[in-house]
């Protein structure tokens, strides 16, 4: 290539030929050969078969494998039901705490300075960073019969560890950052000063939150809620450590999943499955449709 | 509504942002605060807002404590620099606010509130853009619907931070004449911040200039720019000449030429000289305090401005009429028709 540009150098100063030559040559420098070009290209579409949409038409596959009255079977079984429910229940919890928790933390961090700040935000990326089995394990040291607060439960006969207590205390945990982190940014971004004006207008600090500051953080708040949601109803690690895995009782969706195929039950094992990549697909088409309304929302912004 | 401020301190970390400031403002004034940024003009703002709070002083609205009550109780209209528009609200809701947030018992009904924030958006000449939202609005239809946003509440006072700072020239310079002339409709006593000298000079009343926290010198506009109380006001408005000078044995030296110009009551020692560029006037060699030879000439819309290299060793910027026949290499004499001369 290089030959090519010191040719049309020397020729360009005459006739319009060598122009022409000229702008191909530099349309040449943007852009990669015809071949590499193809080849880069197949390389990442045989990746992505191979390690996204394979395993994901698989899933459905093995799902169906014995048939559509099979696999309606599979989810209808009592145990089956029971981890559904148990995981909507758990994911309802989680979302519903990480809610608060990450609105309150958000507007703590971007709206006022305080000692201690980096110190809070470092905090809050803490379950992103730690493994998901130490974080079910923590629950355990704290709740278990030998943990800190194990004698005084048993006394009050409170049952967190092994119960949905404890699975919804895991779940939350792990996805404490996803609210969060989808408002700190954005509630950073847009500063004060909207606040300041619904202040000086009269308004309360209640009346500020729910007509300036909520509107307009309100499609950051579903984007995290989704993220958190997705989470809640896969995790599997911090879960596993805290359930017991009592049948019908606290195995969640993904604990179910691996059980079921121990035991060689796969249409049964891939049934619950399909219902978990139904809801991955489902939150990556919210979430493509959240970001789109969380742009324009940035570009109104933009006075 | 009178405001006074009395011995205000308010420190951010070890810088001081404001170091022990008084101000007293009229019923009905238009008032600037002009300075430089960093010299505590927005901050004394906010304090009168109630969206800050001072270390140390007091603030008085008709002569009751403000600094009891909250931005929410001071009934301060505020208009922000950059506007802060509520982003998902129309025009017509971003009017309403102040309305709409009003404890139930003496808030207006829908009616009253519709007709109100319509009578606001004609007298801001915007009611044709009442169902838009703020990003379809250019730079100076949004302050003007701030503005209007900040006297739905009737205000006491009402407080402009910066109000033009962010439109581009020609816009800013209608918004002046406008906010003058509804200043003049409204009569609400108002204070404005700018650095920009010119902004203060042609729309305030009286114009406070501050530098690093403290107040430097207030005055009516003419007052501030032809009477500049100390070196800074003089250097900060309008365009100066300042010479190092030597006062001494009755004498005022440049260099070590002696100046023809008079030195009594001027305390002896290293002092500074500000002339106007206008004020210096062209004549023959010898005819000034000042000789020097002119560098060259530039012509500057209605005047032309000479560099002359003076005798002293310095070199300043001159501005003469047009008519005034000045070429490069001309020897002339400057005396200067006013001039002032500050400690240090």
């Amino acid at each position: 290539m290089t030959m090519q540009i010191a040719d049309t150098v020397s020729l360009s100063a005459s006739n319009s030929q060598a122009r022409a030559h000229a702008a191909a040559a530099r349309n040449n420098l943007r852009t990669e050969p015809r071949a590499v070009r193809i080849a880069i290209i197949t390389l990442a579409v045989l990746f992505l078969t191979v390690f996204v949409v394979l395993p994901l038409v698989l899933v459905f596959a093995q799902a169906f494998s014995r048939g559509i009255l099979a696999y309606f079977a599979a989810l209808a079984e009592p145990e089956a039901l029971a981890a559904i429910k148990l995981t909507l229940i758990v994911a309802a919890i989680s979302v519903g705490l990480n809610l608060l928790f990450g609105l309150v933390a958000a507007w703590a961090i971007a709206k006022f300075e305080f000692p201690g700040k980096t110190v809070l935000i470092t905090l809050i990326d803490l379950p992103f960073s730690v493994s998901p089995v130490i974080s079910g394990l923590v629950f355990v040291l704290l709740f278990g019969a030998q943990g800190y607060f194990g004698s005084w439960l048993r006394d009050h006969d409170i049952q967190i560890l092994f119960a949905v207590p404890g699975i919804a205390l895991a779940t939350t945990f792990v996805t404490f950052p996803f609210v969060a982190r989808a408002l700190i940014p954005l509630m950073q971004e847009q500063g004060t000063q909207e606040e300041e004006a619904a202040i000086s207008l009269g308004a309360s600090g209640l009346q500020t939150f729910f007509r300036v500051t909520l509107p307009n953080i309100k499609w950051g708040v579903l984007y995290g809620v989704l993220l958190c949601n997705a989470r809640a109803m896969g995790e599997f690690g911090a879960v596993s450590v805290v359930s017991g895995h009592i049948r019908g009782e606290t195995n969640t969706m993904p604990l179910l999943v691996e059980i079921l195929y121990n035991e060689y039950q796969f249409v049964a094992a891939f049934a619950i499955a399909s219902l978990l990549a139904m809801l991955a697909l489902i939150t990556l088409i919210a979430k493509t449709v959240l970001e789109r309304h969380l742009d324009e929302g940035q570009d109104a912004s933009d006075h | 509504m009178t405001i006074e401020v009395r011995n205000l301190v308010k420190k951010f970390g070890s810088f001081a942002a404001l170091d022990g400031v008084d101000l007293k403002v009229d019923n009905g004034e238009l008032l600037a605060l002009l300075g430089p940024s960093g010299s505590g003009k927005t901050t004394l703002l906010r304090i009168i807002a109630g969206l800050d709070w001072p270390d140390s002083g007091e603030v008085f609205f008709n002569g009751e404590d403000a600094l009891a009550q909250g931005a929410r109780e001071r009934h301060v209209g505020f208009v922000f620099q950059h506007y802060a528009l509520f982003r998902h609200m129309t025009v017509f809701e971003n009017v309403a606010f102040g309305l709409r947030v009003q404890p139930r018992a003496v808030r207006k009904d829908e009616a009253a509130i519709r007709s109100r924030v319509k009578e606001l958006l004609d007298l801001v000449q915007l009611d044709w853009l009442a169902d838009r939202y703020p990003s379809q609005l250019s730079g100076g239809q949004r302050q003007r619907i701030a503005l209007a946003r900040a006297l739905a509440i009737e205000p006491r006072i009402l407080l402009l931070d910066e109000p033009f700072g962010a439109l581009d020239a020609k816009v800013r310079k209608e918004l002046r004449k406008w906010l003058r002339s509804l200043h003049h409709e409204i009569n609400v006593t108002s204070i404005f911040v700018t650095h920009d000298q010119e902004e203060a000079l042609e729309v305030a009343n009286r114009v406070v200039v501050m530098d690093k926290g403290r107040i430097e010198q207030i005055g009516s506009p003419d007052d501030v720019y032809d009477n500049p109380a100390t070196a800074f006001v003089h250097g900060f408005i309008g365009e100066s000449i300042v010479l190092p000078i030597q006062i001494g044995d009755g004498a005022i030296r440049l260099g070590d030429r002696q100046l023809d110009l008079a030195a009594e009551g001027l305390a002896p020692g290293a002092s500074k000289l500000f002339v106007r560029r206008h004020d210096m006037l062209v004549g023959p060699p010898g005819s000034g305090a000042f000789e020097g030879a002119v560098q060259h000439v530039r012509n500057f819309g209605p005047v032309q401005r000479a560099e002359v290299a003076l005798s002293g060793g310095e070199t300043i910027e001159i501005d003469a009429p047009r008519d005034k026949e000045l070429r490069a290499g001309d020897t002339i004499g400057l005396k200067p028709r006013r001039y002032r001369i500050f400690a240090g």
